[in-house]
């Protein structure tokens, strides 16, 4: 098919331009220090020798912490959902999915904004409570009302990558182990589980990597105090202004991502390959 | 005679290291309705695609009409192909289907719907035009790509197992049909299958292929009368075959027997491989034939019976209309022209 | 039997309890758009004041006007690149096919605040002015991916050997990408598309890093009044566009269904005029 080869070169430049490049220049940031005259810059390891540091650390640990409960909370939930889901008639399937992704048409901050209304200290829910006589509960500005904020607008993403392997397997599978003697537990375990594990792959990738690297959410539910590692890019970039410092966290994130998706694929090759 | 029209000449093909055509050369003549046959793999389908222009040759000619095409991209060749899942184009209806080429050649419209209609009546599917390709069941999706092909007037019809994914029944009606269309548009069907029964029926020619090489070219009756070789034998049709060695022209020995036969040209003595058809076997009273056995299986054919029966050096498959209880003994009775006497294997 | 019925139950209200979590935000959304009063605590009286005020808020409709003309423009670019990108990445086969593809989904894998860094310190070096144009830039950057994806997809389960028929048919290699290749790919351009566009319309990470100082996206403008605090009339709009949306959904499935049994009456007047069509 080479009458095709000159058809890609739009995609080439783009990806070259907009992709390689930019990506290479925070590489290049990372590692340099601006000199004293314009636009000399020198090598160095300082910014990631920086990183180390108590309160850096810290951030960092915490936002991979935030992530891993976030997704394990998405799992939790979501799958009992996707697979009840998709245990109805083909037509309520559609119709149920796209319930489940409708809430994402809605803008993410206003619906964010929304739970910062639920959850304050005079909000809708401590309303509630205060004509329950149950006193008002503080849940803002903590990582509660984090959690909710994320696990509520990333479950969409844990859900359908599961549905859509759960639709996939093929229904016979299921009578199958039946028929050899699994009862529904054995069944769900060694065959359901097994074979909707690319989606839960999927799934967990994409909801960890969304959580890890929020930092929206964060600001607005856990308040301007509440530091993640996209917080903390943010700030280094356009209040700091230390774009060279910024560029060494990114590049941190980025590659601790990369190698866990990396990491994520090779597993579940291997589970499958078992 | 009739005129050659595609002259393969020592083609070969690799696809990274595996040589999967080993020097094929094969002439088409006109009005000619030649199979590829053998089993997957053999290069039967390598071959149809190097003559549509899908694959260039590793090496050798491919000649149309004497004139050197291998280099020719498929849209420039006067030849059209049948594809094995029919390869419709969803998005088009019937009529638009099989109006691509013309509308390609931007033949006149009315010209056009008159070269489909007439189309659509050959293959039985007149009043079809507007249907929606992907609704149509599989024998009506085949007809469909056949008149897409032949609305092109091409000079060759390539078909690649087309049949392979009918049932039974309509592959059968099928094969009729596509016989009936050839002699009606006089065109030569190159038509590649791994079915036997499908080859011999319908050609008027098979090329017998293994492991991208020909094994044999001949009619229908020539390759299944007289094989060329075991493979031959052994891929088309049932038959028991058996190691012996020709005493002189017309005398064959095998399993220490002398027969009378109607081969020659065989050196004295050489080691050979003999044919016998197991239709072509009758059971008899054991003292009226040389060689004798026991039956040891009988299944019911439907028209014949197949019987097993043990004789001291092998096991023999008859197909008779008679029938003998396992156990009983039995002998085996075929005249001179029901053996087949051919090359051995490694000889060839 | 009755044991089933209960785990049917429990199955529902589990459902319906989740849903319920999903949808709280969005029900409140919608909720105090209509509400009288300012004050986001409580819902004071039902009126239209904020849809009335939104109409008259030349702010707040530049900002949906850029919006818009931003999710256009950068989802028919990218669907030009996209498509071009999946169609002659799937046909090529060269050794650094891999490295290609891995690059195709690599803005997808970045986080967002990275992407929307990097491509400030980009911008900012090429000394381009911050504004439309690099929003527009920015945002191809992930809306490429998405249809890259979905067209792949589509053209992995296409029969290759429907551009073959093409070519046999005399089209040379140009006309069968024209006639085969992109028309039945076209759903899939159209679905990732849409999938870019609405993460387009949605994104806010990406455009603060590169938004201009004079330009406001809808995304931008909620999140900088989210800080002094959001007025109903955010809701208002998002209401809107969220009843748009639906409503379109609403007729292009209605359509779809309906396009749907007419083929199947079709097929069924077919059987029953032609029984014996195949015997």
């Amino acid at each position: 098919m080479k009458q095709y080869r000159h058809l890609i070169r739009p995609y080439l430049i783009w990806s070259l331009v907009l992709v390689v490049i930019p990506l290479f220049l925070i590489v290049f940031y990372a590692f340099t220090e601006e000199g004293n005259e314009v636009l000399t810059f020198s090598f160095t390891w300082k910014n990631f020798a920086r990183f180390l540091e108590a309160t850096y650390l810290n951030v960092i640990l915490k936002s991979f912490w935030l992530g891993f409960i976030t997704t394990a909370i998405c799992l939790l939930l979501g799958y009992p959902l996707a697979y009840f889901i998709s245990r109805f008639s083909e037509k309520a399937q559609d119709t149920l999915i796209l319930l489940v992704t409708i809430p994402m048409w809605i803008n993410m901050l206003l619906r964010t904004y929304a739970w910062m209304n639920l959850l304050s200290d005079n909000g809708i829910i401590n309303q509630l409570l205060g004509r329950l006589n149950l006193g008002p509960v503080s849940m803002m500005y903590t990582d509660f009302s984090v959690l909710v904020g994320l696990v509520c607008n990333f479950m969409p993403f844990m859900i359908i990558p599961i549905h859509t392997s759960l639709c996939k397997m093929d229904k016979s599978l299921l009578e199958a182990a039946m028929d050899l003697g699994a009862n529904r537990v054995q069944t769900f375990w060694k065959v359901t589980w097994k074979l909707s594990m690319p989606g839960v792959v999927n799934g967990v990738m994409m909801v960890f990597l969304l959580a890890v690297s929020s930092f929206v959410i964060p600001k607005l539910l856990g308040g301007g105090q509440y530091m993640l590692i996209g917080n903390l890019i943010e700030s280094q970039f356009i209040s700091v202004g230390d774009w060279n410092f910024g560029s060494a966290i990114s590049m941190i994130l980025a590659v601790i991502i990369l190698i866990s998706m990396r990491l994520m694929q090779k597993m579940d090759k291997l589970q499958q390959e078992e | 005679m009739k005129n050659k029209l595609i002259e393969l000449r020592n083609l070969t093909k690799n696809f990274d290291d595996q040589q999967v055509l080993k020097g094929i050369s094969l002439d088409i003549y006109e009005n000619e309705f030649l199979t590829l046959l053998g089993p997957s793999g053999c290069g039967k389908t390598t071959t149809l695609r190097i003559i549509a222009g899908f694959e260039e040759p590793s090496d050798g000619q491919v000649l149309f009409n004497g004139i050197e095409i291998s280099k020719v991209p498929p849209y420039k060749r006067e030849v059209n192909t049948v594809f094995q899942k029919y390869a419709l184009f969803p998005h088009l209806n019937v009529a638009d289907n099989i109006a691509f080429g013309l509308n390609l050649k931007k033949v006149e419209k009315s010209v056009i719907s008159q070269k489909v209609e007439r189309m659509l009546k050959m293959v039985g599917l007149s009043g079809f035009e507007n249907r929606d390709v992907t609704l149509l069941s599989g024998g009506q999706q085949q007809r469909v790509a056949i008149a897409r092909a032949l609305v092109n007037e091409p000079k060759v019809l390539l078909l690649d197992e087309p049949l392979g994914a009918l049932d039974a029944k309509i592959r059968k009606q099928m094969q009729l049909e596509l016989k009936k269309i050839q002699r009606e548009v006089g065109i030569t069907f190159v038509y590649v299958t791994h079915d036997q029964e499908e080859a011999l029926s319908m050609s008027d020619a098979v090329v017998v292929m293994n492991n991208g090489e020909i094994q044999q070219i001949g009619t229908p009756t020539d390759i299944y009368n007289e094989p060329e070789n075991r493979f031959v034998a052994s891929f088309i049709g049932e038959s028991n075959i058996i190691e012996g060695h020709m005493i002189r022209d017309y005398l064959v020995e095998f399993d220490d027997f002398q027969f009378e036969c109607v081969d020659k040209g065989f050196e004295d003595n050489e080691e050979v491989e003999v044919v016998l058809r197991p239709e072509d076997l009758d059971i008899v009273e054991p003292e009226h034939a040389k060689i004798t056995g026991v039956v040891r299986d009988i299944t019911f054919k439907g028209v014949h019976y197949e019987i097993m029966i043990e004789t001291e050096k092998r096991m023999y498959n008859v197909h008779t209309t008679d029938y003998a209880p396992v156990g009983k003994k039995i002998g085996l009775l075929f005249g001179p022209e029901d053996i087949h006497v051919m090359c051995k294997m490694g000889a060839y | 039997m009755k044991q089933m019925r209960a785990n049917t139950k429990l199955q529902n209200a589990y459902l319906a309890f989740l849903f319920f979590l999903m949808y709280l935000p969005v029900a409140i959304v919608i909720l105090f758009s209509f509400n009288e009063s300012k004050l986001y605590v409580s819902f004071s009286g039902f009126s239209l004041v904020w849809y009335e005020k939104l109409f008259r808020d030349s702010a707040m409709m530049e900002a949906l006007k850029n919006s818009l003309i931003l999710g256009i423009l950068s989802c028919a670019v990218s669907a030009v690149i996209g498509t071009l990108g999946a169609v002659s990445l799937s046909a090529l086969k060269l050794r650094s096919k891999g490295v290609l593809e891995y690059i195709a989904i690599l803005p997808l894998m970045v986080p967002e605040i990275i992407l929307g860094m990097v491509l400030m310190a980009f911008f900012y070096m090429l000394k381009l002015p911050f504004g439309m144009l690099t929003l527009l830039i920015g945002h191809t950057v992930f809306c490429v991916p998405y249809i890259l994806v979905e067209v792949k997809a589509s053209l992995a389960l296409m029969d290759p050997s429907l551009t073959e028929a093409a070519r046999d048919l005399g089209a040379s290699s140009w006309r069968a990408f024209l006639d085969i290749t992109l028309p039945l790919v076209m759903p899939a351009v159209a679905s990732g598309s849409l999938l870019a566009f609405a993460m387009s319309m949605d994104d806010v990470v990406i455009s603060i890093f590169i938004n201009g100082p004079r330009i406001s996206t809808l995304p931008i403008k909620v999140y900088t009044q989210i800080k002094t605090g959001v007025t109903p009339e955010i809701n208002a709009l998002c209401t809107i566009m969220l009843a748009v949306s639906l409503t379109a959904l609403a007729v292009f499935s209605i359509f779809r269904s309906h396009k749907k049994e007419e083929n199947r009456d079709e097929e069924q007047i077919d059987r029953a005029s032609e029984p014996d069509q195949e015997l």
